[in-house]
């Protein structure tokens, strides 16, 4: 191969080389300009020593072939991508910010940062996995947070999985790849086709954030490796009592090794993330020693004696798994809309065994008058929503962590309504409308403007009209 | 450039109809076939006349096996293939059939070699069925990518330098980075009878500049296509398994 010397002030491609920013194990990277590209980019060189590092290679070429695209804010955007026989390079988006490596020099990190990094991170993943790839490394150094938005950027595909793509990895390694302490249990019996993987291996950052501990120590053999498929982690709980129930709860579900018993995805891990106090905590939250010997040795077992289960392409996984919001509009006189509005998710529901269903209601404020929190009973009105949303949600018969329930004080329901559904990733809305009126189409009603400006699929119920029915005369609140 | 690459599409002229729409849709500026483009199927004339004038507008075009059988010999042909070659003659003019005979075995252009089989014996129609087909393609020739078809399957076979070739089989029309470190062998699935059991129309484009693949389906009017082979009175099932692509 006839290669140039790389030196700040040589071109390749047409691209001017300038400083070196960094110079790592696989890669360095170097800063570089192109007059029509007027961000600030890198290039990245793969180091090979004399050819032969079939890995670097390898991985570099899937980088190659998955980096240009990805779109969107949480990875960063590729340029070019130089040849082997020449100068092999990619040339991508200088992602300004930090990584989270320098956090580990500090821990333990509050609970709060943590939460805040899972969240980001976590909705970084989901939308990977919306793109049909996997990171299958996620780690400190591979996380990047954009100074400017806070937004979680996820850096490094060189053992990621693009499902529409041939695997050139797998093609040719049969040993388990990713980094030692991270590395999921299928990810170590050689599976490398499960979004569930990154959850893991998140599980894994956010526990070593909270607690300075890693949940599995650092492996550095095969067979060290094998423990995490039955073994439990320490609760974090019982290394920092300080650390909440659900945040443990969190945590220790993320690092199931049965990815069945993971967050379907990484969308419902950052619903989670996003809304603590909706948490429920079950034992696993709770507890501050490690899950007996007879519940490891039924994973040991099961492990030991178990097929690799094939995995489902990850669309069908992602679709079963979606979060559906139900806006519930409680005023008097809405009842059979209501009842209505549960049928529909009850449907969506049966199909979507997977799915969050998050209820949420919008307690409306006036723009100029105070509020009064309490009722002229005195009942705190807040907390009197709540519980009539979860009335509402009773016959559903859910799970509690199937389910959750918010009561949004505004003083524009379809706005507060839009903003909740955008910043909890919600997949599909169900909303009633109520019946149509002169006034309504005059006033415009909170159901449209939701049909008009939801980031996701929105469902619009209506209350089935009776025979003799006219339009009521309505007042211009809520629907 | 995005070049759509269409391979046997054995006179079905609705397949290849649709497929044209659907690339040019697509933004597809160019067409490559190849071969195959009789046989089978009830519009050869169409289908012949229609690739004389994308010829004219830059298509290239080079011969599969039942394009060559038209004037040449029907050995190693399956008693169906037979028939409907034999119906086939006597359906295209001598225009045609000079057009079909004069077509050449491969085309090379920048990184990309266009052939019908495979590269090493372009005139032997080898199947290209597993890595063992493939690799002996692959070692024939030095370009970046290989595209064939012949087998109705879509396949993307990757071979590192000293490694034996990879499959993949595309799951969808996801453009995919050729990565000129290894060497690429696209099989197309077929325009005309796809064989991988979904019934629409396969083709794919190729962006010469950025040098990805993207497989498509183009889904057309098998009912139409089906009924005429019926009515020319060619064999049923050639008709049959349009539906089940098989």
């Amino acid at each position: 191969m006839a290669r140039q010397a790389l030196v700040t002030g040589s071109t390749i491609d047409g691209f001017l080389v300038g400083e070196k920013l960094h110079a790592g194990g696989m890669a360095t990277l170097w800063r570089v300009t192109r007059a029509d590209i007027d961000i600030p980019i890198v290039m990245k060189v793969p180091m090979i020593l004399d050819g032969d590092d079939a890995t670097t290679i390898v991985g570099f070429e899937m980088e190659q072939m998955i980096l240009p695209l990805l779109t969107g804010p949480h990875a960063p955007r590729c340029f070019a991508v130089g040849d082997f026989s020449a100068q092999p390079y990619i040339v991508m988006e200088y992602v300004q910010g930090e990584s989270l490596l320098p956090l580990l020099d500090r821990m333990p990190i509050a609970v709060e940062d943590v939460r805040e990094i899972g969240a980001k991170t976590a909705a970084a993943l989901a939308d990977l996995h919306r793109q049909h790839v996997i990171h299958l490394d996620v780690k400190p150094s591979n996380v990047m947070m954009r100074r400017e938005t806070g937004e979680a950027v996820l850096i490094d595909y060189g053992l990621s999985r693009h499902e529409m793509l041939p695997d050139l990895l797998a093609e040719e390694f049969k040993l388990p790849m990713g980094t030692g302490p991270y590395i999921s249990p299928e990810q170590v019996r050689g599976n490398r086709a499960d979004p569930r993987s990154d959850i893991f291996s998140l599980g894994v950052l956010l526990y070593h954030l909270a607690t300075g501990k890693r949940p599995f120590g650092y492996p550095r053999s095969k067979r060290a490796l094998r423990k995490r498929l039955w073994r439990h982690p320490d609760p974090p709980r019982a290394l920092a009592p300080e650390i909440p129930p659900w945040f443990q709860e969190i945590v220790l579900r993320c690092l199931e090794s049965d990815p069945a018993k993971r967050y379907p995805t990484a969308a419902q891990l950052a619903f989670d993330l996003q809304n603590p106090d909706q948490v429920r905590v079950t034992i696993r939250g709770e507890r501050t020693k490690r899950a007996g010997w007879l519940s490891g040795f039924r994973r040991w077992w099961r492990v030991s004696t178990a097929d690799p289960e094939p995995v489902a392409p990850m669309a069908a996984h992602m679709t079963q798994a979606p979060i559906v919001m139900a806006a519930v509009d409680l005023s008097e006189g809405m009842e059979v809309l209501a009842e209505t509005l549960r049928e529909m998710v009850e449907r969506l529901l049966r199909t979507l065994p997977g799915a969050r269903l998050a209820c949420v209601n919008v307690l409306r404020q006036n723009r100029i008058a105070l509020n009064y929190p309490l009722d002229e009973q005195g009942r705190n009105i807040h907390v009197q929503r709540l519980v009539e949303l979860k009335e509402w949600a009773r016959p559903l018969g859910l799970i509690a962590e199937q389910t959750t329930f918010h009561v949004l004080e505004a003083t524009d329901p379809a706005a507060a309504l839009i903003d909740y559904a955008r910043s909890n990733k919600v997949d599909q809305i169900v909303i009633g409308a109520r019946a149509s009126s002169t006034l309504r189409r005059y006033l415009g009603s909170v159901s449209s403007q939701v049909v008009a400006e939801a980031p996701c699929t929105v469902t619009v119920v209506r209350a089935p009209q009776m025979a003799d029915a006219t339009a009521e005369p309505e007042q211009a609140s809520a629907g | 450039m995005l070049i759509a690459i269409l391979a046997d599409i054995h006179a079905n002229r609705e397949a290849f109809d649709a497929c044209i729409a659907h690339a040019s849709k697509h933004g597809a500026e160019r067409f490559v076939l190849l071969g195959d483009l009789v046989g089978y199927g009830a519009d050869p004339s169409y289908v012949v006349d229609k690739v004389a004038r994308m010829r004219e507008d830059g298509a290239v075009v080079v011969m599969g096996n039942h394009d060559a059988a038209v004037s040449g010999s029907l050995a190693g042909m399956n008693e169906y293939a037979r028939a409907a070659l034999e119906w086939t003659r006597n359906k295209l003019d001598v225009a045609q059939k000079s057009l079909l005979k004069e077509l050449p075995y491969t085309h090379r252009e920048g990184d990309a070699l266009f052939v019908h089989s495979e590269a090493s014996r372009p005139e032997s129609w080898i199947y290209v069925t597993g890595p063992a087909e493939a690799e002996r393609s692959l070692r024939a020739v030095d370009s970046l990518v290989t595209f064939c078809g012949h087998v109705h399957r879509p396949q993307l076979y990757n071979m590192a330098p000293l490694k034996p070739p990879s499959l993949f089989v595309p799951k969808g029309p996801v453009a995919a980075p050729l990565v000129p470190s290894r060497r690429w062998l696209a099989v197309m699935g077929a325009v005309g009878q796809p064989r991988d059991e979904i019934p629409s129309a396969a083709y794919a484009i190729y962006d010469d500049r950025k040098r990805t693949v993207a497989y498509h389906r183009a889904p057309y009017d098998i009912e139409r296509a089906a009924q005429k082979i019926k009515n020319a009175g060619l064999p049923q099932l050639l008709a049959a398994r349009l539906f089940i692509g098989r």
